[in-house]
């Protein structure tokens, strides 16, 4: 089976607050000095879905990314997790991509690839959540989607998939090729092992950009966004939290029952 | 689409009846269609709806479009954007907003690009500038840490998914009037590519999340399953319901249908209490909308004691129980 990821670098989104910066002008995230960014954290589960079905049925896993030369440790990453081969599209005509233009890129590179049975994306990438391009890929490719996937098996030519609803699940099926994007409901994903990690380190990460992926200049980055960021603030929060302190954790426990009751809230 | 006129809103159902979601949708609907002067019309899909068309008119519609076929009595993602697909290239909407509820999610994406335009998802907040008459759609981004407002300068229906919950409903007005007009989608089975085969429910019994008045949250620092059964009987004791953050859920402690957070349950009770829960971002866009907030954690530093307005330093194990006791004696007193 051929199966291809598309994965994110993003800034850590566990980064606290008070680390977090922007720059108004490029309307960015300005990276934080003591966490370097991470794979987009539903992209990690995406990979992890594709490599249980390698498990299961062999095949090949093929990693993208389209981001700065950067993302080639998110590439990396997923190389010592277990995927094959990995590319990095990278290019300053890629610059500014919203979903539109990014999702065309990826289609774009996926042809170049060639085949493939099942794509998977994480369902949407922690630092804008817009959860677009995995639809979008399919779309451009014309390929039918399942969104939200926390179980996927193959069997014949079709995929069973166990999709992610408010208060449960739904089971759906559908025939391959398609494109499947993941929820955190699929598992933790696994480690590198040590075993992982030095074959990753011998593989190189191939970049290629616009002209290599056949892309129409009109259709990538800036140019080919459907939608513009007119302006990245943060916003002002108040936070005026009162600690409730005592001579030991029984007397705060009470006290905080009190204030609570005091203020109406029990 | 160039003569793109008027706002249209894609409604939803819960019960058989209008979905909390379509209320807010034609509350911001309405406002925004007569910020550029324009009807605003809705659409409800399924397999028999129209008799709530009346219904989306009082909540502020102009006109219904009302697409049915047995065919859509589920929700599957080809047959539905097959026909809003072609409901939009009929009427040529100039903005176009649905819920960011589980059918929106998957639905608008796929349906910007089959129409070529731009979409802005999980909105809080969508008004139109007053100089270009451009629809402005501001979202949360990085977790929450900040906010970003979008425009679709290009293309035409400039679309958005609006967070539940973040809009106002207009009052109910039975007088207002309306068109409901039927309109035939020529649905056609072989559009369909993903077969649907069963829903299963997996909600646990008692008060629901996301209605609940008070929610008792446990984050990754609970440390196990069982200590859970604290948090219930506080919870149960104060007439609410139990939720966790993600790590509690991806490690099987409690369902992931009690995830509270971005990709979770969205909760907005009077009263939040936060056990053990860092404050981590990704959860606080699921609750960040509750009325006050309490937080026992034992790391002075956590994040959750910043958005908290009453916060305990301390040992959950040492402190929960006591405070049990003591919330026991209140109630019963």
């Amino acid at each position: 089976m051929n199966l291809i990821v598309c994965v994110k670098e993003i800034p850590d989104p566990e980064t606290p607050a008070s680390a977090f910066a922007i720059d108004p002008e490029a309307k960015r995230a300005i990276p934080a000095k003591d966490t370097p960014p991470v794979i987009s954290p539903f992209d990690e589960q995406a990979v992890e879905a594709a490599l249980r079905l390698k498990d299961a049925h062999e095949g090949k896993v093929t990693a993208l990314s389209l981001g700065a030369p950067s993302a080639e440790k998110v590439l990396k990453h997923t190389l010592s997790m277990g995927a094959d081969e990995a590319f990095l599209l990278n290019d300053s005509l890629f610059d500014d991509s919203d979903s539109a233009s990014a999702a065309y890129a990826l289609a774009q590179a996926i042809k170049k690839v060639g085949e493939f049975d099942l794509i998977f994306c994480g369902r949407q990438a922690g630092d804008f959540d817009s959860g677009q391009v995995g639809s979008g890929i399919a779309e451009i490719l014309g390929i039918p989607s399942v969104t939200v996937a926390k179980k996927i098996d193959v069997s014949d030519g079709n995929a069973r998939i166990e999709r992610v609803l408010p208060d449960g699940y739904e089971v759906v099926e559908v025939s391959l090729p398609a494109l499947i994007t993941v929820s955190n409901e699929l598992g933790e994903p696994r480690y590198a092992t040590l075993k992982g990690i030095m074959a990753a380190a011998k593989k190189t990460v191939p970049v290629w950009n616009a002209e290599e992926i056949g892309a129409e200049p009109s259709k990538i980055g800036a140019a080919g966004a459907r939608t513009k960021r007119l302006k990245l603030f943060i916003p002002v929060r108040e936070s005026k939290c009162e600690i409730i302190e005592g001579e030991n954790d029984e007397e705060t426990a009470i006290k905080l029952a009190l204030k609570l009751r005091a203020v109406k809230l029990i | 689409m160039a003569d793109s006129k008027g706002v249209l809103i894609c409604g939803e159902f819960m019960n058989g009846n209008l979905a909390a979601i379509t209320t807010e949708l034609l509350g911001i609907g309405r406002k925004l269609a007569n910020d550029i002067g324009e009807d605003l019309s809705a659409v409800l899909i399924g397999e028999k709806v129209s008799d709530l068309a009346e219904e989306v008119i009082r909540f502020g519609a102009d006109k219904v479009y009302v697409i049915e076929s047995p065919l859509l009595k589920d929700y599957v993602t080809d047959s539905y954007v097959g026909v809003m697909e072609k409901l939009c290239r009929e009427v040529a909407p100039n903005i176009l907003i649905l819920g960011q509820t589980s059918m929106g999610r998957d639905l608008a994406p796929r349906l910007a690009f089959r129409l070529g335009t731009g979409l802005t998802t999980d909105c809080l907040e969508l008004s139109i500038d007053p100089d270009t008459k451009l629809m402005l759609s501001t979202k949360p981004v990085y977790g929450g840490n900040a906010l970003s407002i979008v425009a679709c300068e290009k293309t035409q229906p400039q679309m958005a998914t609006i967070r539940p919950k973040s809009m106002e409903p207009l009052e109910r007005d039975d007088s207002r009037k309306g068109e409901v007009i039927a309109f035939d989608a020529g649905l056609d089975e072989s559009m369909v590519r993903v077969k649907f085969i069963e829903r299963v429910k997996e909600e646990v019994e008692g008060v629901k999340l996301e209605d609940a008045d008070v929610v008792v949250v446990g984050g990754r620092g609970i440390g196990g399953p069982e200590p859970f059964a604290q948090l219930e009987a506080l919870a149960k004791l104060l007439g609410g319901a139990v939720g966790a953050t993600r790590p509690p859920c991806d490690s099987g402690w409690l369902p992931p249908t009690q995830q509270v957070g971005l990709t979770g349950k969205l909760v907005t009770p009077n009263l939040y209490i936060g056990v053990a829960n860092s404050g981590a971002s990704q959860h606080l866009a699921g609750c960040s909308g509750s009325k006050h907030m309490v937080a026992i954690n034992k790391d002075p530093e956590a994040n959750i004691f910043k958005v908290c307005q009453y916060g305990v330093v301390g040992d959950y194990k040492k402190v929960l129980p006591p405070f049990i006791e003591k919330v026991k004696e209140l109630l019963a007193g």
